[in-house]
C-alpha cells in the first residue's frame, strides 16, 4: 500500500497540488484520473519521489519514503517498476537489452539467466520475436509493452503507469489495459495508473482518486463513477457521446 | 544571479557524478563504449585539421622569414613550438568542444526530455554517475591521444607543405623541430588538454543533463553546450598558459 499525505506542491507562484491525500492499495489497480494540466503526472512523480515535495509525507507499506535520501530511496525504488508515457525505452538498446537493463544492474544473474527472464517478460506482454530491434523501429504499443515488460522484470512490488495508452489505438490501449490490470493481480502489486482515458476508467478502475485543479475532487471506483453528483467529474466523465449514452437515467 | 546559479548547479552535478558507480564492470564498460563514441570518432576530422593547420604555420613562417639573418631551421622550430603549446591542445579541443561537446548535450537532453533519464532514476540507478562519469573519463582518457596524434600530424604537415612546395628544405626543418626542445612543453600541452577534455564533457553534460522542453530546448541545450565549454576553454587557456608557464 502506498500513502500520500497532505501533499503540496507549487512551481513559482502555481500551485499544482493542494493538500492531496491518496491511499493506493495493494492488489488493486488505482487510479488517478483528471483532464489535462490539473496535476496527475505531478503526483504521479511526487509519489516516486521524482519530484519533491513542497509539504506532506509519502509512506510505502509504512515506510516514509519523503524524508529518504537519494541512497535511501534507492532500496525503495528496486521495489518500484515505472511505465511513462513514451515508453522511456533507451535508445542505443535493443529490446531484450532493454528488459535485461535492470537484472544487468542489480542483480549477479549470469547472461543466459538474465535471457531467460527478459524473455519470459517479453513472452507475459505478448511480444517475441522482437529481442533484437531497436526502440525506433518499434510501434507505440510495442514500446508500451516492452517498457511493462522492463517494469516487470525484477518483480516489482509497485508498478507506475503515466497515461499507458496516450497515442494507442482503442485495441491496442484495451490490450495495455488488461495487461496492467493482468499483472497487478498475478503480482499482487500496488498498481497507480494515471490516464484521462474513460475506456481505462471502466474497465481496470478499482480505486479512482478524480483531481480537479490540485485537489482530490472525488473518489470512488468504476462501479460508481457512472452515479456520481458530483459537477466536474460529470463534465469530465460524460463528454463524448458514447459515455453520454452510459448515462443513467433518473 | 544567473551564472552562481548555473555554476552551483554545474558543480552539484559534478559532485553527483563522482560518486561511487553501482556496478564497477558496467562503469568500465561504459568508458571504452564513450572511448570510442567520443574519441575514435574523431580522429578522421582531428587528422585533417591537423595536416592542414601545421602545413598553414609552417608556410606562414616561411613567407614571414624573408631576411637571412633568420635562420631557416627557425621554421621548424616555430612550427613545433606553435604546435605543440598551443595549436594542438587548444584548437583541437575547440574543435571537438564542438563535435563531441554538442553530441553530449544534445543525447542526454534527448534522454531528459524522453525521460529516459527519470527512467534510470526510478531504477534507483545515479543518472550522473551513470551517464555523465563514462564521458568525462573518456574524454580524459582518449582526447590526449588525440592531441598527440594531432602533435604529429600537424608536424608532418608543415614537412609536407616545405617539401612540396619547396619554400624550405627538409633537412633544416627538421633541424629546427630537433633544436631547443623541452620536455615540459610537452607535459604543459598534456596538461591543458586532460583540463580541457573535463570542461568538454562536463560542461556540455550539464547543459544536456537539465534540459526541459522538448526538441528546440534540446537543440538550445547542444548549442550552449559548444559556446559555453569553448568560451571555458578560452578562460582556462589564459589561467593555465599563466600558471604553467609563469
Amino acid at each position: 500500500m502506498i500513502e500520500g499525505k497532505n501533499i503540496d506542491k507549487s512551481f513559482g507562484d502555481r500551485k499544482v497540488l493542494e493538500n492531496v491525500s491518496v491511499v493506493l492499495e495493494k492488489g488493486l489497480t488505482n487510479l488517478i484520473i483528471g483532464q489535462s494540466g490539473m496535476g496527475k503526472t505531478v503526483l504521479l512523480k511526487c509519489l516516486v519521489g521524482l519530484i519533491a515535495l513542497d509539504k506532506g509525507e509519502v509512506y510505502y507499506d509504512g515506510r516514509e519514503f519523503s524524508k529518504m535520501s537519494f541512497y535511501q530511496m534507492k532500496e525503495i525504488r528496486r521495489e518500484i517498476g515505472m511505465l511513462f508515457q513514451g515508453g522511456a525505452l533507451f535508445d542505443s538498446l535493443n529490446v531484450e537489452q532493454n528488459v535485461m537493463f535492470p537484472l544487468t544492474m542489480f542483480t549477479e544473474k549470469t547472461t543466459a539467466e538474465k535471457l531467460d527472464r527478459a524473455n519470459f517478460c517479453l513472452s507475459r506482454v505478448n511480444l517475441e520475436n522482437v529481442n533484437k530491434m531497436l526502440p525506433s523501429e518499434l510501434s507505440g504499443g510495442m514500446k508500451k509493452r516492452v517498457a511493462i515488460a522492463r517494469a516487470i522484470s525484477m518483480n516489482p512490488r509497485y508498478l507506475f503507469c503515466d497515461e499507458p495508452n496516450s497515442g494507442l489505438d482503442p485495441q491496442t490501449a484495451h490490450l495495455i489495459d488488461e495487461l496492467i490490470k493482468e499483472i497487478t493481480l498475478e503480482y499482487n502489486m500496488t498498481t497507480v495508473v494515471v490516464t484521462h482515458d474513460m475506456n481505462s476508467v471502466l474497465e481496470i478502475g478499482e480505486k479512482i482518486y478524480f483531481i480537479y485543479h490540485g485537489k482530490i475532487w472525488w473518489e470512488g471506483n468504476k462501479h460508481n463513477i457512472l452515479h456520481t453528483e458530483n459537477k466536474e467529474l460529470q463534465d469530465f466523465v460524460f463528454t463524448s457521446e458514447l459515455t453520454k449514452r452510459l448515462r443513467p437515467v433518473k | 544571479m544567473k551564472f552562481l546559479f548555473h555554476f552551483g548547479r554545474y558543480l552539484g552535478l559534478i559532485r553527483q557524478a563522482f560518486k561511487q558507480p553501482q556496478k564497477q564492470s558496467i562503469y568500465i564498460r561504459q568508458i571504452l563504449v564513450e572511448m570510442e563514441n567520443l574519441g575514435l570518432a574523431s580522429v578522421g576530422i582531428v587528422a585533417i585539421i591537423s595536416v592542414f593547420m601545421g602545413a598553414v604555420v609552417a608556410i606562414q613562417m616561411a613567407f614571414n622569414i624573408d631576411t637571412p639573418l633568420i635562420p631557416r631551421y627557425t621554421i621548424g622550430f616555430v612550427t613545433r613550438q606553435s604546435v605543440v603549446l598551443e595549436f594542438s591542445p587548444t584548437i583541437i579541443s575547440l574543435i571537438l568542444a564542438g563535435k563531441v561537446g554538442s553530441r553530449i548535450a544534445s543525447e542526454l537532453g534527448t534522454m531528459r526530455v524522453t525521460e529516459q533519464i527519470d527512467a534510470l532514476e526510478i531504477m534507483g540507478i545515479n543518472p550522473a554517475t551513470f551517464l555523465v562519469l563514462p564521458k568525462i573519463v573518456a574524454s580524459m582518457i582518449i582526447n590526449p591521444f588525440l592531441v598527440a596524434m594531432s602533435m604529429i600530424l600537424s608536424i608532418g604537415g608543415g614537412w609536407i607543405a616545405g617539401a612540396t612546395t619547396r619554400l624550405f628544405p627538409t633537412a633544416d626543418y627538421v633541424y629546427g623541430l630537433q633544436s631547443f626542445f623541452r620536455l615540459y612543453d610537452i607535459s604543459y600541452a598534456f596538461i591543458k588538454t586532460i583540463v580541457f577534455a573535463f570542461i568538454i564533457a562536463s560542461v556540455s553534460a550539464y547543459n544536456g543533463y537539465y534540459t526541459k522542453g522538448g526538441a528546440l530546448e534540446v537543440g538550445e541545450a547542444s548549442t550552449n553546450g559548444v559556446v559555453f565549454s569553448s568560451i571555458s576553454i578560452i578562460f582556462v587557456n589564459l589561467l593555465l598558459t599563466q600558471i604553467l608557464l609563469s
